[in-house]
Protein backbone atom coordinates (compact mmCIF):
# COMPACT_ATOMS: atom_id res chain seq x y z
CA UNK A 1 0.00 0.00 0.00
CA UNK A 2 1.23 3.47 -0.61
CA UNK A 3 0.09 6.50 0.17
CA UNK A 4 0.90 10.05 -1.02
CA UNK A 5 -0.38 13.75 0.14
CA UNK A 6 0.09 16.83 -1.25
CA UNK A 7 1.46 19.31 1.38
CA UNK A 8 1.23 22.66 1.10
CA UNK A 9 3.31 25.94 2.30
CA UNK A 10 2.10 27.97 5.41
CA UNK A 11 -0.72 25.97 5.46
CA UNK A 12 -1.72 25.54 9.00
CA UNK A 13 -5.56 24.57 8.78
CA UNK A 14 -5.08 21.72 7.24
CA UNK A 15 -1.11 20.82 8.28
CA UNK A 16 -1.39 17.43 9.99
CA UNK A 17 -4.40 16.27 8.10
CA UNK A 18 -1.53 13.94 6.20
CA UNK A 19 0.19 12.71 9.22
CA UNK A 20 -3.54 11.46 10.69
CA UNK A 21 -4.79 9.92 7.59
CA UNK A 22 -1.36 7.93 7.75
CA UNK A 23 -2.12 6.75 11.47
CA UNK A 24 -5.42 5.74 10.42
CA UNK A 25 -4.22 3.75 7.81
CA UNK A 26 -1.67 2.35 9.31
CA UNK A 27 -3.98 1.21 12.30
CA UNK A 28 -6.38 -0.44 9.72
CA UNK A 29 -3.88 -2.99 8.58
CA UNK A 30 -2.78 -3.72 11.58
CA UNK A 31 0.53 -2.40 12.61
CA UNK A 32 2.15 -2.41 16.01
CA UNK A 33 0.87 -0.24 18.31
CA UNK A 34 4.96 0.99 18.82
CA UNK A 35 4.92 1.60 15.24
CA UNK A 36 1.82 3.50 14.47
CA UNK A 37 3.52 5.82 17.30
CA UNK A 38 6.88 6.44 16.01
CA UNK A 39 5.18 6.76 12.39
CA UNK A 40 2.89 9.42 13.72
CA UNK A 41 5.45 11.66 14.91
CA UNK A 42 8.02 10.91 12.50
CA UNK A 43 5.10 12.09 9.58
CA UNK A 44 3.84 14.95 11.59
CA UNK A 45 7.46 16.59 11.92
CA UNK A 46 7.91 15.51 8.57
CA UNK A 47 4.79 17.28 7.01
CA UNK A 48 5.53 19.92 9.20
CA UNK A 49 8.98 20.76 7.75
CA UNK A 50 6.99 21.32 4.56
CA UNK A 51 4.58 23.68 5.44
CA UNK A 52 7.08 25.69 7.72
CA UNK A 53 10.06 25.85 5.28
CA UNK A 54 9.33 24.67 1.81
CA UNK A 55 7.37 25.99 -1.04
CA UNK A 56 5.37 22.79 -1.23
CA UNK A 57 5.88 19.26 -1.46
CA UNK A 58 4.38 15.69 -0.58
CA UNK A 59 4.28 13.54 2.36
CA UNK A 60 4.44 9.69 1.12
CA UNK A 61 3.98 6.62 2.92
CA UNK A 62 4.35 3.00 1.87
CA UNK A 63 3.41 0.49 4.19
CA UNK A 64 5.21 -3.41 3.68
CA UNK A 65 4.23 -6.26 6.39
CA UNK A 66 8.14 -5.95 7.83
CA UNK A 67 8.16 -1.81 7.77
CA UNK A 68 6.76 1.11 7.05
CA UNK A 69 8.39 3.81 4.54
CA UNK A 70 7.99 7.63 5.35
CA UNK A 71 9.41 10.08 2.39
CA UNK A 72 8.85 13.77 2.59
CA UNK A 73 10.22 15.43 -0.92
CA UNK A 74 9.69 19.21 -0.75
CA UNK A 75 10.85 22.20 -3.18
CA UNK A 76 12.15 24.67 -1.23
CA UNK A 77 15.05 26.95 0.24
CA UNK A 78 16.96 23.59 1.21
CA UNK A 79 18.96 22.81 4.72
CA UNK A 80 22.58 25.08 4.07
CA UNK A 81 24.02 23.18 7.28
CA UNK A 82 22.28 19.12 7.88
CA UNK A 83 24.16 18.82 10.94
CA UNK A 84 23.44 21.89 12.93
CA UNK A 85 19.72 20.95 11.36
CA UNK A 86 19.63 17.86 13.14
CA UNK A 87 21.10 19.50 16.59
CA UNK A 88 18.14 19.68 19.54
CA UNK A 89 17.19 23.21 20.20
CA UNK A 90 18.44 24.75 16.14
CA UNK A 91 15.51 26.00 14.45
CA UNK A 92 15.16 29.04 11.28
CA UNK A 93 10.99 28.88 12.43
CA UNK A 94 9.73 31.92 12.02
CA UNK A 95 8.69 34.45 15.09
CA UNK A 96 4.95 34.03 14.05
CA UNK A 97 5.73 30.11 13.72
CA UNK A 98 6.73 29.62 17.23
CA UNK A 99 4.51 31.80 18.46
CA UNK A 100 1.95 28.79 17.53
CA UNK A 101 3.92 26.01 19.35
CA UNK A 102 6.43 25.24 16.91
CA UNK A 103 9.84 26.25 15.98
CA UNK A 104 11.76 24.47 19.29
CA UNK A 105 14.05 23.06 17.24
CA UNK A 106 12.64 19.30 17.67
CA UNK A 107 11.95 18.34 14.27
CA UNK A 108 14.76 16.65 12.24
CA UNK A 109 16.26 15.51 15.74
CA UNK A 110 12.30 13.88 16.50
CA UNK A 111 12.54 12.69 13.40
CA UNK A 112 15.93 10.92 13.86
CA UNK A 113 14.94 9.75 17.47
CA UNK A 114 11.65 7.99 16.19
CA UNK A 115 13.02 6.57 12.84
CA UNK A 116 15.19 3.21 11.97
CA UNK A 117 16.89 4.48 9.42
CA UNK A 118 17.15 8.13 7.81
CA UNK A 119 18.44 9.38 4.74
CA UNK A 120 18.39 13.15 3.78
CA UNK A 121 19.44 15.06 0.88
CA UNK A 122 19.17 18.60 0.33
CA UNK A 123 20.27 21.56 -2.34
CA UNK A 124 20.61 24.91 -1.85
CA UNK A 125 17.22 27.31 -3.63
CA UNK A 126 15.99 23.54 -4.77
CA UNK A 127 14.70 21.19 -1.81
CA UNK A 128 14.52 18.40 0.41
CA UNK A 129 14.25 14.99 -0.27
CA UNK A 130 14.14 12.97 3.59
CA UNK A 131 13.39 9.26 3.71
CA UNK A 132 12.81 6.88 6.74
CA UNK A 133 12.34 3.69 7.55
CA UNK A 134 10.59 2.26 10.49
CA UNK A 135 10.37 -1.13 11.26
CA UNK A 136 7.13 -2.76 12.03
CA UNK A 137 8.37 -3.88 16.08
CA UNK A 138 7.23 -2.94 19.21
CA UNK A 139 11.02 -0.92 20.72
CA UNK A 140 10.50 -2.02 24.34
CA UNK A 141 10.88 1.80 25.08
CA UNK B 1 -9.50 10.31 36.91
CA UNK B 2 -12.96 11.30 35.73
CA UNK B 3 -13.03 14.60 33.35
CA UNK B 4 -15.66 16.31 35.62
CA UNK B 5 -13.49 15.80 38.35
CA UNK B 6 -10.79 17.70 36.51
CA UNK B 7 -13.23 20.48 35.87
CA UNK B 8 -13.94 21.12 39.45
CA UNK B 9 -10.76 20.92 40.54
CA UNK B 10 -9.75 23.35 38.23
CA UNK B 11 -12.79 25.59 37.93
CA UNK B 12 -13.02 25.09 34.56
CA UNK B 13 -15.52 25.87 32.06
CA UNK B 14 -16.86 23.24 29.64
CA UNK B 15 -16.19 24.55 25.72
CA UNK B 16 -17.39 21.69 24.00
CA UNK B 17 -18.15 18.32 25.14
CA UNK B 18 -20.69 19.06 28.25
CA UNK B 19 -21.80 15.14 27.75
CA UNK B 20 -18.35 13.59 27.28
CA UNK B 21 -17.19 14.40 31.15
CA UNK B 22 -17.93 10.99 32.43
CA UNK B 23 -14.50 9.63 30.67
CA UNK B 24 -11.49 8.58 31.86
CA UNK B 25 -8.19 10.59 31.78
CA UNK B 26 -5.51 8.33 32.45
CA UNK B 27 -2.46 11.10 33.12
CA UNK B 28 -1.75 14.73 32.37
CA UNK B 29 0.95 16.29 30.18
CA UNK B 30 1.46 19.79 30.18
CA UNK B 31 3.00 21.82 27.45
CA UNK B 32 3.19 24.69 24.98
CA UNK B 33 5.40 23.19 22.39
CA UNK B 34 3.45 21.16 19.45
CA UNK B 35 6.87 18.61 19.32
CA UNK B 36 7.26 17.82 22.97
CA UNK B 37 3.23 17.31 23.26
CA UNK B 38 3.50 15.08 20.38
CA UNK B 39 6.40 12.79 21.83
CA UNK B 40 5.91 12.52 25.25
CA UNK B 41 2.30 12.54 25.97
CA UNK B 42 0.80 8.80 26.22
CA UNK B 43 -2.84 7.86 24.86
CA UNK B 44 -5.75 8.19 27.00
CA UNK B 45 -4.06 11.99 28.57
CA UNK B 46 -5.56 15.16 29.67
CA UNK B 47 -3.39 17.82 27.46
CA UNK B 48 -2.82 20.62 29.58
CA UNK B 49 -1.70 23.69 27.15
CA UNK B 50 -1.60 27.42 26.54
CA UNK B 51 -1.73 26.56 22.68
CA UNK B 52 -5.00 27.29 21.10
CA UNK B 53 -4.64 26.63 17.27
CA UNK B 54 -5.88 23.78 15.47
CA UNK B 55 -2.55 21.91 15.52
CA UNK B 56 -2.98 20.89 19.61
CA UNK B 57 -6.25 19.53 18.48
CA UNK B 58 -4.25 17.52 15.38
CA UNK B 59 -1.94 16.45 18.21
CA UNK B 60 -4.88 15.38 20.63
CA UNK B 61 -5.99 13.14 17.57
CA UNK B 62 -2.63 11.79 16.86
CA UNK B 63 -1.83 11.04 20.57
CA UNK B 64 -5.12 9.43 21.66
CA UNK B 65 -5.43 12.17 24.15
CA UNK B 66 -8.87 12.01 25.98
CA UNK B 67 -9.26 15.95 26.35
CA UNK B 68 -7.75 19.44 26.45
CA UNK B 69 -7.42 21.81 29.21
CA UNK B 70 -6.40 25.19 27.56
CA UNK B 71 -4.55 27.06 30.76
CA UNK B 72 -4.24 31.05 31.45
CA UNK B 73 -8.08 31.51 30.60
CA UNK B 74 -7.70 31.24 26.51
CA UNK B 75 -9.77 30.05 24.45
CA UNK B 76 -9.51 28.69 20.86
CA UNK B 77 -11.11 29.99 17.97
CA UNK B 78 -14.33 28.54 16.12
CA UNK B 79 -11.93 26.64 13.83
CA UNK B 80 -10.54 24.69 16.64
CA UNK B 81 -13.88 23.85 18.06
CA UNK B 82 -15.00 22.56 14.98
CA UNK B 83 -12.07 20.15 14.67
CA UNK B 84 -12.50 19.26 18.19
CA UNK B 85 -15.96 18.07 17.25
CA UNK B 86 -14.95 16.14 14.47
CA UNK B 87 -12.40 14.19 16.43
CA UNK B 88 -14.70 14.31 19.64
CA UNK B 89 -12.52 16.08 21.93
CA UNK B 90 -13.72 17.66 24.78
CA UNK B 91 -12.33 20.64 25.27
CA UNK B 92 -12.22 23.38 28.99
CA UNK B 93 -11.07 26.18 29.63
CA UNK B 94 -9.19 27.60 33.20
CA UNK B 95 -8.10 30.63 34.55
CA UNK B 96 -5.17 28.84 36.05
CA UNK B 97 -1.61 28.68 34.73
CA UNK B 98 -0.08 25.64 33.09
CA UNK B 99 2.15 25.23 36.53
CA UNK B 100 -0.73 25.58 38.66
CA UNK B 101 -3.10 23.84 36.95
CA UNK B 102 -0.63 20.60 36.43
CA UNK B 103 0.47 20.99 39.97
CA UNK B 104 -3.18 20.65 41.40
CA UNK B 105 -4.56 17.96 39.36
CA UNK B 106 -1.14 16.29 40.24
CA UNK B 107 -1.87 17.10 44.25
CA UNK B 108 -5.03 15.12 42.84
CA UNK B 109 -3.81 11.98 42.19
CA UNK B 110 -3.65 12.37 38.13
CA UNK B 111 -0.31 10.72 37.07
CA UNK B 112 2.06 12.47 34.66
CA UNK B 113 1.89 11.13 31.19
Amino acid sequence: MEMTFDVKSMDFKRAGEAAAKIKKALQLVGMEIDTVRRAVIVAYEAEMNIVIHARQGTLTAKVHPDRLEIEANDEGPGIPDIDLAFQEGYSTAPEHVREMGFGAGMGLPNIKRFSDELEIESKIDVGTQLKTIIYNQTSGE
Amino acid sequence: MKLHEVKEILHAEVIYGEEMLDIDVSSGFGCDLISDSLCFSRPDCLLITGLTNVQIVRVADMVEARAIMFVRGKRPGEDVIQLAKENRIPLLVTKRFLFESCGILYQQGLHSS
